[in-house]
């Protein structure tokens, strides 16, 4: 393990259980068609994964909408997990054995971090706990092996219980006492950003969920702000995402009001680099990007 | 023949219950917690004398995208750890579930133009607030039980059309049905770590709210109440803007013409919860005026932004 730890990248990694549903892998029981409509999607976490089994980590911290705490954020506090996990939104699509290992020390650093910084924090210490499908999902698509010890960090409820601006500086303090406790545990870090851009679903679903026909933006404002956003990474102008991450969210009900992108900048100390976007695409009528911040010294020079 | 067509069916009563799982898995924590968690048994025994065979529950801690979800596992086993209060402990169930009636809902809801499914699956998480409700009121699964989501984006018209679905699928089926709303009425949870003897309704404002809501449920005003949903969650931050409230008035025939009883009301980590019990009565709520619309059926969202990709 490194002695001098570092985020060595970040990615916004949305969690649509729609993609592994589509990819049929084997510890997933629902079986898809083919692909549908969510190909370009699959695509660019494959290209994703490629780039990143060239890169050493120790580590993979997720930040994850679907574990909403309203009492502080929270950390998984068990060294293992493992069962099966059922969506309560998407039962016909994602029910998922999973095995995975805790690097609890790094949570329990960021706990502290955190709290140092005046923070609520909290560690999960019950066994029976329900790993969300957020993690699940974004584990799955980028690393499905699910070898390396993962830190599963809560979405605290700040941007709904008082502003999106209370949420951001949150997320921000929390962002930075992440990147605090990977440099003083040692780690090599993978930040993964679980959500999605645009977040307003549409409420009904086919019959058959790959059905290309129904896919599809929920609606234009949707596209055109994600759009935005994307430029606005292209061309490595994150402080500038973070200043406008409040009107975003507000104007598409963007699932970034559950902190991972905000946090997710922050613990990047919002790089002036381009990030690399991979894929853009709609899942039952949200916006989803999968996006990389090499931050290796030569990172932002890499090819395709 | 059918019991469906034996005899036509009729919802019995009403209760409002908390969602939160303090009181079961935590009552001694808290005077209140624990004031709750007797009181369940009040509720226990007047639904055990009631010759009801169905416990019909909306639950908001089980929110829903696609359209309404009604759980339809006749014997779902499995356990859930609340995402806050993982400390209290797991949440065990083994539970008896209707699934005939459950998918009779689903087809009551589509007649109404809704987009409904049922869902049965091993391993399913059951919402919290459901099991803390179904183990307190129905400990020993002596009555069948069914329940449906609280759609996240769904709003009075849906909600209400949900409810008016339940009562179809009621009275088609044959049960002797208790509706049961799961929900706190304000739902400001304190965001730091309280010492649980320490609790208390997260506001003054807050607690007025409810006790007004209250006292017109003790008058059986139901209606009054679920046409007040907006201007309290404006208020007093409802729990899901109220829609369990506007998914049981429309489930009990949208009237005043109850006999209200408040059996317990308390805080829960800031939020109010309470126990309320509304028993249909024959009266007349003469003098009263409702302002909100009333719908029948639902034609979809309302996506007005919707349209052409190229719009240029």
């Amino acid at each position: 393990m490194s002695t001098n730890g570092k985020i060595v990248t970040g990615c916004l990694a949305p969690h649509p259980p729609h993609l592994v549903y589509a990819s049929n892998p084997d510890r997933n029981e629902p079986r898809s068609r083919d692909a549908g409509p969510w190909k370009v999607l699959l695509d660019g976490y494959a290209n994703l994964r490629r780039r990143l089994a060239q890169r050493d980590f120790d580590v993979i911290v997720v930040h994850t909408p679907h574990w909403k705490t309203v009492v502080g954020t929270h950390l998984l506090g068990v060294e293992r997990f493992s069962g099966y996990s059922v969506d309560p939104i998407f039962p016909n699509l994602f029910r998922f054995r999973f095995d995975l290992k805790v690097d609890v020390e790094l949570s329990r650093a960021i706990h502290d971090e955190g709290q140092e910084a005046g923070l609520v924090m909290k560690m999960m210490e019950n066994p029976e706990f329900r790993v969300d499908y957020g993690t699940l999902t974004a584990l799955h698509l980028t690393r499905p092996a699910f070898d390396l010890p993962i830190v599963c960090i809560s979405s605290n409820r700040a941007y709904f219980y008082y502003s999106n601006e209370v949420g951001d500086r949150e997320m921000t303090a929390l962002g930075q006492a992440t990147r605090r406790a990977i440099r003083r545990t040692g780690r090599r870090a993978l930040c993964l950003a679980s959500c999605s851009l645009s977040h307003r679903h549409f409420t009904e679903e086919p019959a058959i969920p790959e059905d290309p026909a129904f896919e599809g933006i929920y609606n234009q404002n949707q596209r055109r702000w994600d759009e935005h956003i994307l430029d606005l990474i292209a061309r490595g102008e994150t402080r500038r995402v973070m200043d406008e991450m409040p009107d975003f969210i507000q104007q598409t009900m963007s699932e970034t009001s559950d902190g991972s992108l905000s946090w997710l900048l922050a613990a990047m100390d919002f790089p002036a680099i381009p990030g690399k976007v991979h894929a853009y695409g709609t899942v039952i009528g949200t916006g989803n990007a999968i996006v990389e911040w090499n931050l290796e010294p030569g990172g932002d020079e890499d090819g395709p | 023949m059918t019991r469906s067509a034996k005899r036509r069916g009729e919802l019995l009563a009403g209760y409002i219950v908390p969602n939160r799982p303090h009181v079961l898995l935590a009552p001694e924590k808290n005077r209140g917690w624990q004031s709750l968690h007797d009181a369940f048994a009040n509720v226990r025994e007047e639904i055990a004398e009631s010759g009801a065979d169905l416990l019909l529950l909306f639950s908001t801690r089980w929110v829903s995208i696609i359209g309404h979800q009604v759980q339809a596992d006749p014997a779902p086993k499995w356990w859930v750890v609340d995402e806050d209060f993982h400390e209290f402990g797991s949440l065990h169930y083994d539970l008896k579930i209707d699934a005939e009636f459950g998918e009779s809902y689903v087809r009551a809801a589509g007649r109404r133009g809704l987009h409904a499914r049922t869902v049965a699956y091993p391993g399913f998480p059951i919402d919290t607030g459901s099991i803390t409700a179904l183990t307190l009121l129905n400990p020993d699964n002596a009555l069948p039980a069914s329940i449906v989501s609280c759609n996240m984006y769904s709003d009075r018209a849906e909600t209400l059309v949900l409810g008016k679905a339940a009562r179809d699928a009621v009275e088609q089926c044959g049960r002797k049905a208790i509706a049961v709303a799961v929900t706190a009425f304000s739902n400001r949870m304190f965001t730091e770590w309280i010492d649980p003897a320490e609790d208390r309704i997260h506001s003054q404002k807050d607690d007025e709210w409810n006790r007004k809501l209250l006292e017109l449920l003790g008058q059986g005003r139901l209606e009054d109440v679920s046409q007040l949903a907006r201007e309290f969650t404006r208020q007093a931050n409802g729990d899901s803007k109220l829609k369990a409230i506007w998914w049981l008035a429309a489930a009990l025939g949208q009237n005043n013409d109850y006999r209200g009883r408040v059996f317990d009301y308390q805080p829960v980590w800031g939020t109010g919860c309470a126990l309320v019990g509304l028993k249909p009565i024959a009266r007349t709520a003469a003098n009263l005026e409702y302002d909100e619309d009333d719908v029948e059926s639902f034609t979809g969202d309302r996506n007005v932004l919707s349209g052409d990709e190229d719009e240029s």
